[in-house]
């Protein structure tokens, strides 16, 4: 199974100031991507806050719909899904968001939250829908009689559990993992990695885990795919990636994450400005600005996406 | 690193209890440490363990009546700052001790024009008026790197980005010139690329202006790159507090240990990480022994009787747990 996305856009109306119903500009929240996640592995997506992260994310999850490009679900495009195919996608596809404080709703028992993505058409007798429930609850390392519980009664860890085990109730092959371990505390956070960890080899899942935290991100994921203003700058196997990133911003993003230990303190490469506004971003390669050593071209001209060595692809003029 | 003969600051046995309806909560239950003039203390732990209770405590802003520091000294140049009247605390907050907090978006007035909340500082503490505070507000926001600061002051917090914002706020906190400057997650808001340029400027100013700075941070890369010292923060108490090099190299308390192998790195690929148990205790009911001993691999009965003594691990570097003096008789 594979889960695909082909040059994949998505733009947000800016409006305001007289003209309020029409949109004085665009928002190019993702701009061009194409990426694909298959059985079993875990695509890592990095990069800074507004560089279009959670857009990919929720294009994903058919939260939004794509402005162009397609996103294909076993070969087949979504938008030539019929009733079943959106069924069928939305038990394959599954998410754990960043906040277990929010994400899961305060006056729900904890059986009827894990059980909220499963049919709602009683085609499941509830005995069957509550053995669901105790399984995936044990899967997650949670008592099968916190079913009966509300969400308040549990730690932050627990919670992240519960959501765990809400997108595992439905049998999927792929999940979403938006900030899965950025709300939790450090001691808790290993828990919750290890845990998604055990899964993924137990149950066959691939995972896409989305992350501003690049210790995290390469503590799961097999593959990377960084993200800067929109558009992918890199991808490749995530040893590899980061033993040696192609693109200056890959380098540079890397280098800034801190090592846990003070004798690792090495050069930092530290960029100078932020990421361009996504209104209105830099004509050329959309890092040039922040880049010393631009070419003429970096300024003037998009780079293409190419495929630099084998499996590292990467958009820039270096190359 | 050099001392000055006399630390800048003394804590000596800081209590700060919060009295609720669900019990009395020792948020900092016996904290002791010093500080020398430029020097950088990390305090590490986790949400609760502590560390931002401990900073107001040393400013006195702890919330009143429910919070109350109940004991301890905190000598700030040899005075003792819980001695002194809310009148002479004023007088000390912003002057001589400023504190940066983690969320730039809520500790500037929105409402407020940056210059208008950097001037206010300069005139209440430095009493200038007219063109020398004019020219000290520049001076203050330039040193930060806030480019075209001439223009800048006239725009309002909105119009800044998130990194430009913790700038303008530290800017204000080193605009009369402290002795001490506390940091209470400066970056967690921030991105790694826009964190680096952040810490990299701090210390910067840091080493120029000759301040002390202590640190609160749960982000043990965040201690590696820039702390001279550290002490970890368990329940209330300090837990280990050493050099930054002895407490990565030779960590002596098993809750320190234990973080330093739960992370992961971005460094060599950890294959697995090494979990802690359980979760961080209720600070309305901790045991009573060591509030670790619960998730602690190294247990013994004594742990949970009686809370362990500070020992000497090495010079300068002390750890409360009852393993320590069995493992470490070396020292």
């Amino acid at each position: 199974m594979k889960l695909e996305a082909v040059g994949l856009k998505k733009y947000f109306p800016v409006t305001g100031g007289l003209s309020l119903s029409r949109a004085r500009g665009w928002v190019k929240a993702v701009d061009g991507v194409s990426v694909q996640v298959v059985e079993g592995e875990t695509l890592g997506i990095v990069g800074e806050s507004g560089s279009g992260k959670t857009t990919l994310a929720k294009l994903f999850l058919l939260l939004e719909r794509p402005t162009a490009g397609s996103l294909f679900f076993d070969g087949k495009a979504v938008a030539d899904f019929g009733r079943d195919d959106f069924a069928r996608y939305r038990h394959a596809v599954q998410a754990v968001f960043q906040d277990p404080y929010s994400s899961l709703n305060p006056r729900m028992r904890v059986e009827d939250i894990v059980a909220e993505p499963l049919p709602p058409d009683s085609s499941l007798s509830r005995a069957i829908v509550a053995e669901r429930v105790g399984e995936v609850l044990q899967l997650v390392g949670l008592r099968r009689e916190s079913a009966a519980l509300y969400p308040h009664e549990f730690s932050g860890g627990q919670r992240q559990r519960i959501a765990i085990a809400r997108a595992l109730v439905t049998y999927p092959k792929f999940i979403i993992l938006d900030e899965p371990v950025s709300a939790l505390d450090v001691s808790i956070r290993a828990q919750i990695l290890n845990l998604l960890k055990h899964l993924q080899e137990k149950l066959g899942l691939a995972y896409m885990i989305i992350s501003h935290d690049l210790a995290a991100a390469r503590y799961l994921a097999t593959r990377l795919a960084v993200m800067y203003a929109g558009k992918l700058v890199e991808t490749g196997e995530c040893d590899a990636v980061y033993a040696e990133p192609l693109h200056p911003y890959t380098e540079a993003l890397l280098s800034a994450a801190l090592p846990l230990h003070p004798s690792a303190r090495r050069q930092r490469i530290v960029l100078s400005g932020e990421v361009p506004n996504p209104v209105n971003p830099p004509a050329g390669c959309r890092f040039h600005p922040r880049y010393p050593r631009a070419l003429p071209q970096c300024r003037s001209q998009e780079p293409d996406w190419k495929e630099v060595r084998p499996g590292r692809f990467t958009a820039c003029h270096l190359y | 690193m050099a001392r000055a003969a006399s630390p800048l600051l003394v804590v000596e046995d800081l209590k700060t209890y919060f009295f609720t309806r669900r019990g009395v909560i020792k948020a900092v239950d016996g904290v002791s440490f010093t500080l020398h003039t430029g020097e950088t203390l990390a305090l590490v732990g986790e949400s609760g363990s502590g560390k931002s209770v401990t900073c107001l405590s040393l400013v006195r802003l702890v919330p009143e009546p429910a919070g109350r520091i109940v004991a301890g000294r905190v000598l700030l140049e040899g005075e003792d700052l819980l001695q002194k009247s809310a009148a002479e605390m004023r007088r000390v907050r912003g002057k001589r001790i400023a504190m940066v907090l983690q969320d730039p978006l809520t500790s500037l007035n929105p409402a407020l024009t940056i210059g208008t909340q950097v001037r206010e500082v300069v005139r209440l503490h430095q009493g200038l008026r007219g063109t020398p505070l004019r020219e000290r507000v520049l001076e203050a926001l330039s040193r930060l790197r806030i480019p075209a600061a001439g223009t800048r002051v006239g725009h309002y917090p909105h119009q800044f980005s998130g990194g430009m914002r913790q700038r303008v706020s530290s800017a204000i906190a080193l605009s009369c010139a402290p002795r001490l400057l506390i940091a209470d997650e400066p970056t967690t808001a921030l991105d790694v690329t826009i964190q680096a340029q952040y810490l990299d400027l701090l210390k910067e100013v840091q080493a120029s202006a000759g301040v002390a700075v202590i640190l609160v941070t749960h982000d043990f890369g965040i201690v590696a790159a820039i702390a001279d010292r550290v002490a970890v923060m368990y329940a209330g108490r300090i837990v280990e507090m050493g050099s930054t090099l002895q407490v990565f190299d030779d960590p002596s308390h098993p809750y320190t240990r234990a973080l330093l192998r739960c992370l992961p790195d971005v460094g060599p690929r950890r294959e697995q990480l090494v979990e802690i148990g359980g979760q961080p205790p209720d600070l309305a009911q901790l045991p009573r022994g060591c509030p670790f001993a619960p998730r602690c691999p190294e247990r013994q009965p004594i742990c949970e009787e009686t809370y362990p003594p500070t020992v000497h691990v090495a010079s300068d570097h002390v750890a409360s747990c009852w393993a320590v003096p069995a493992s470490k008789a070396r020292a």
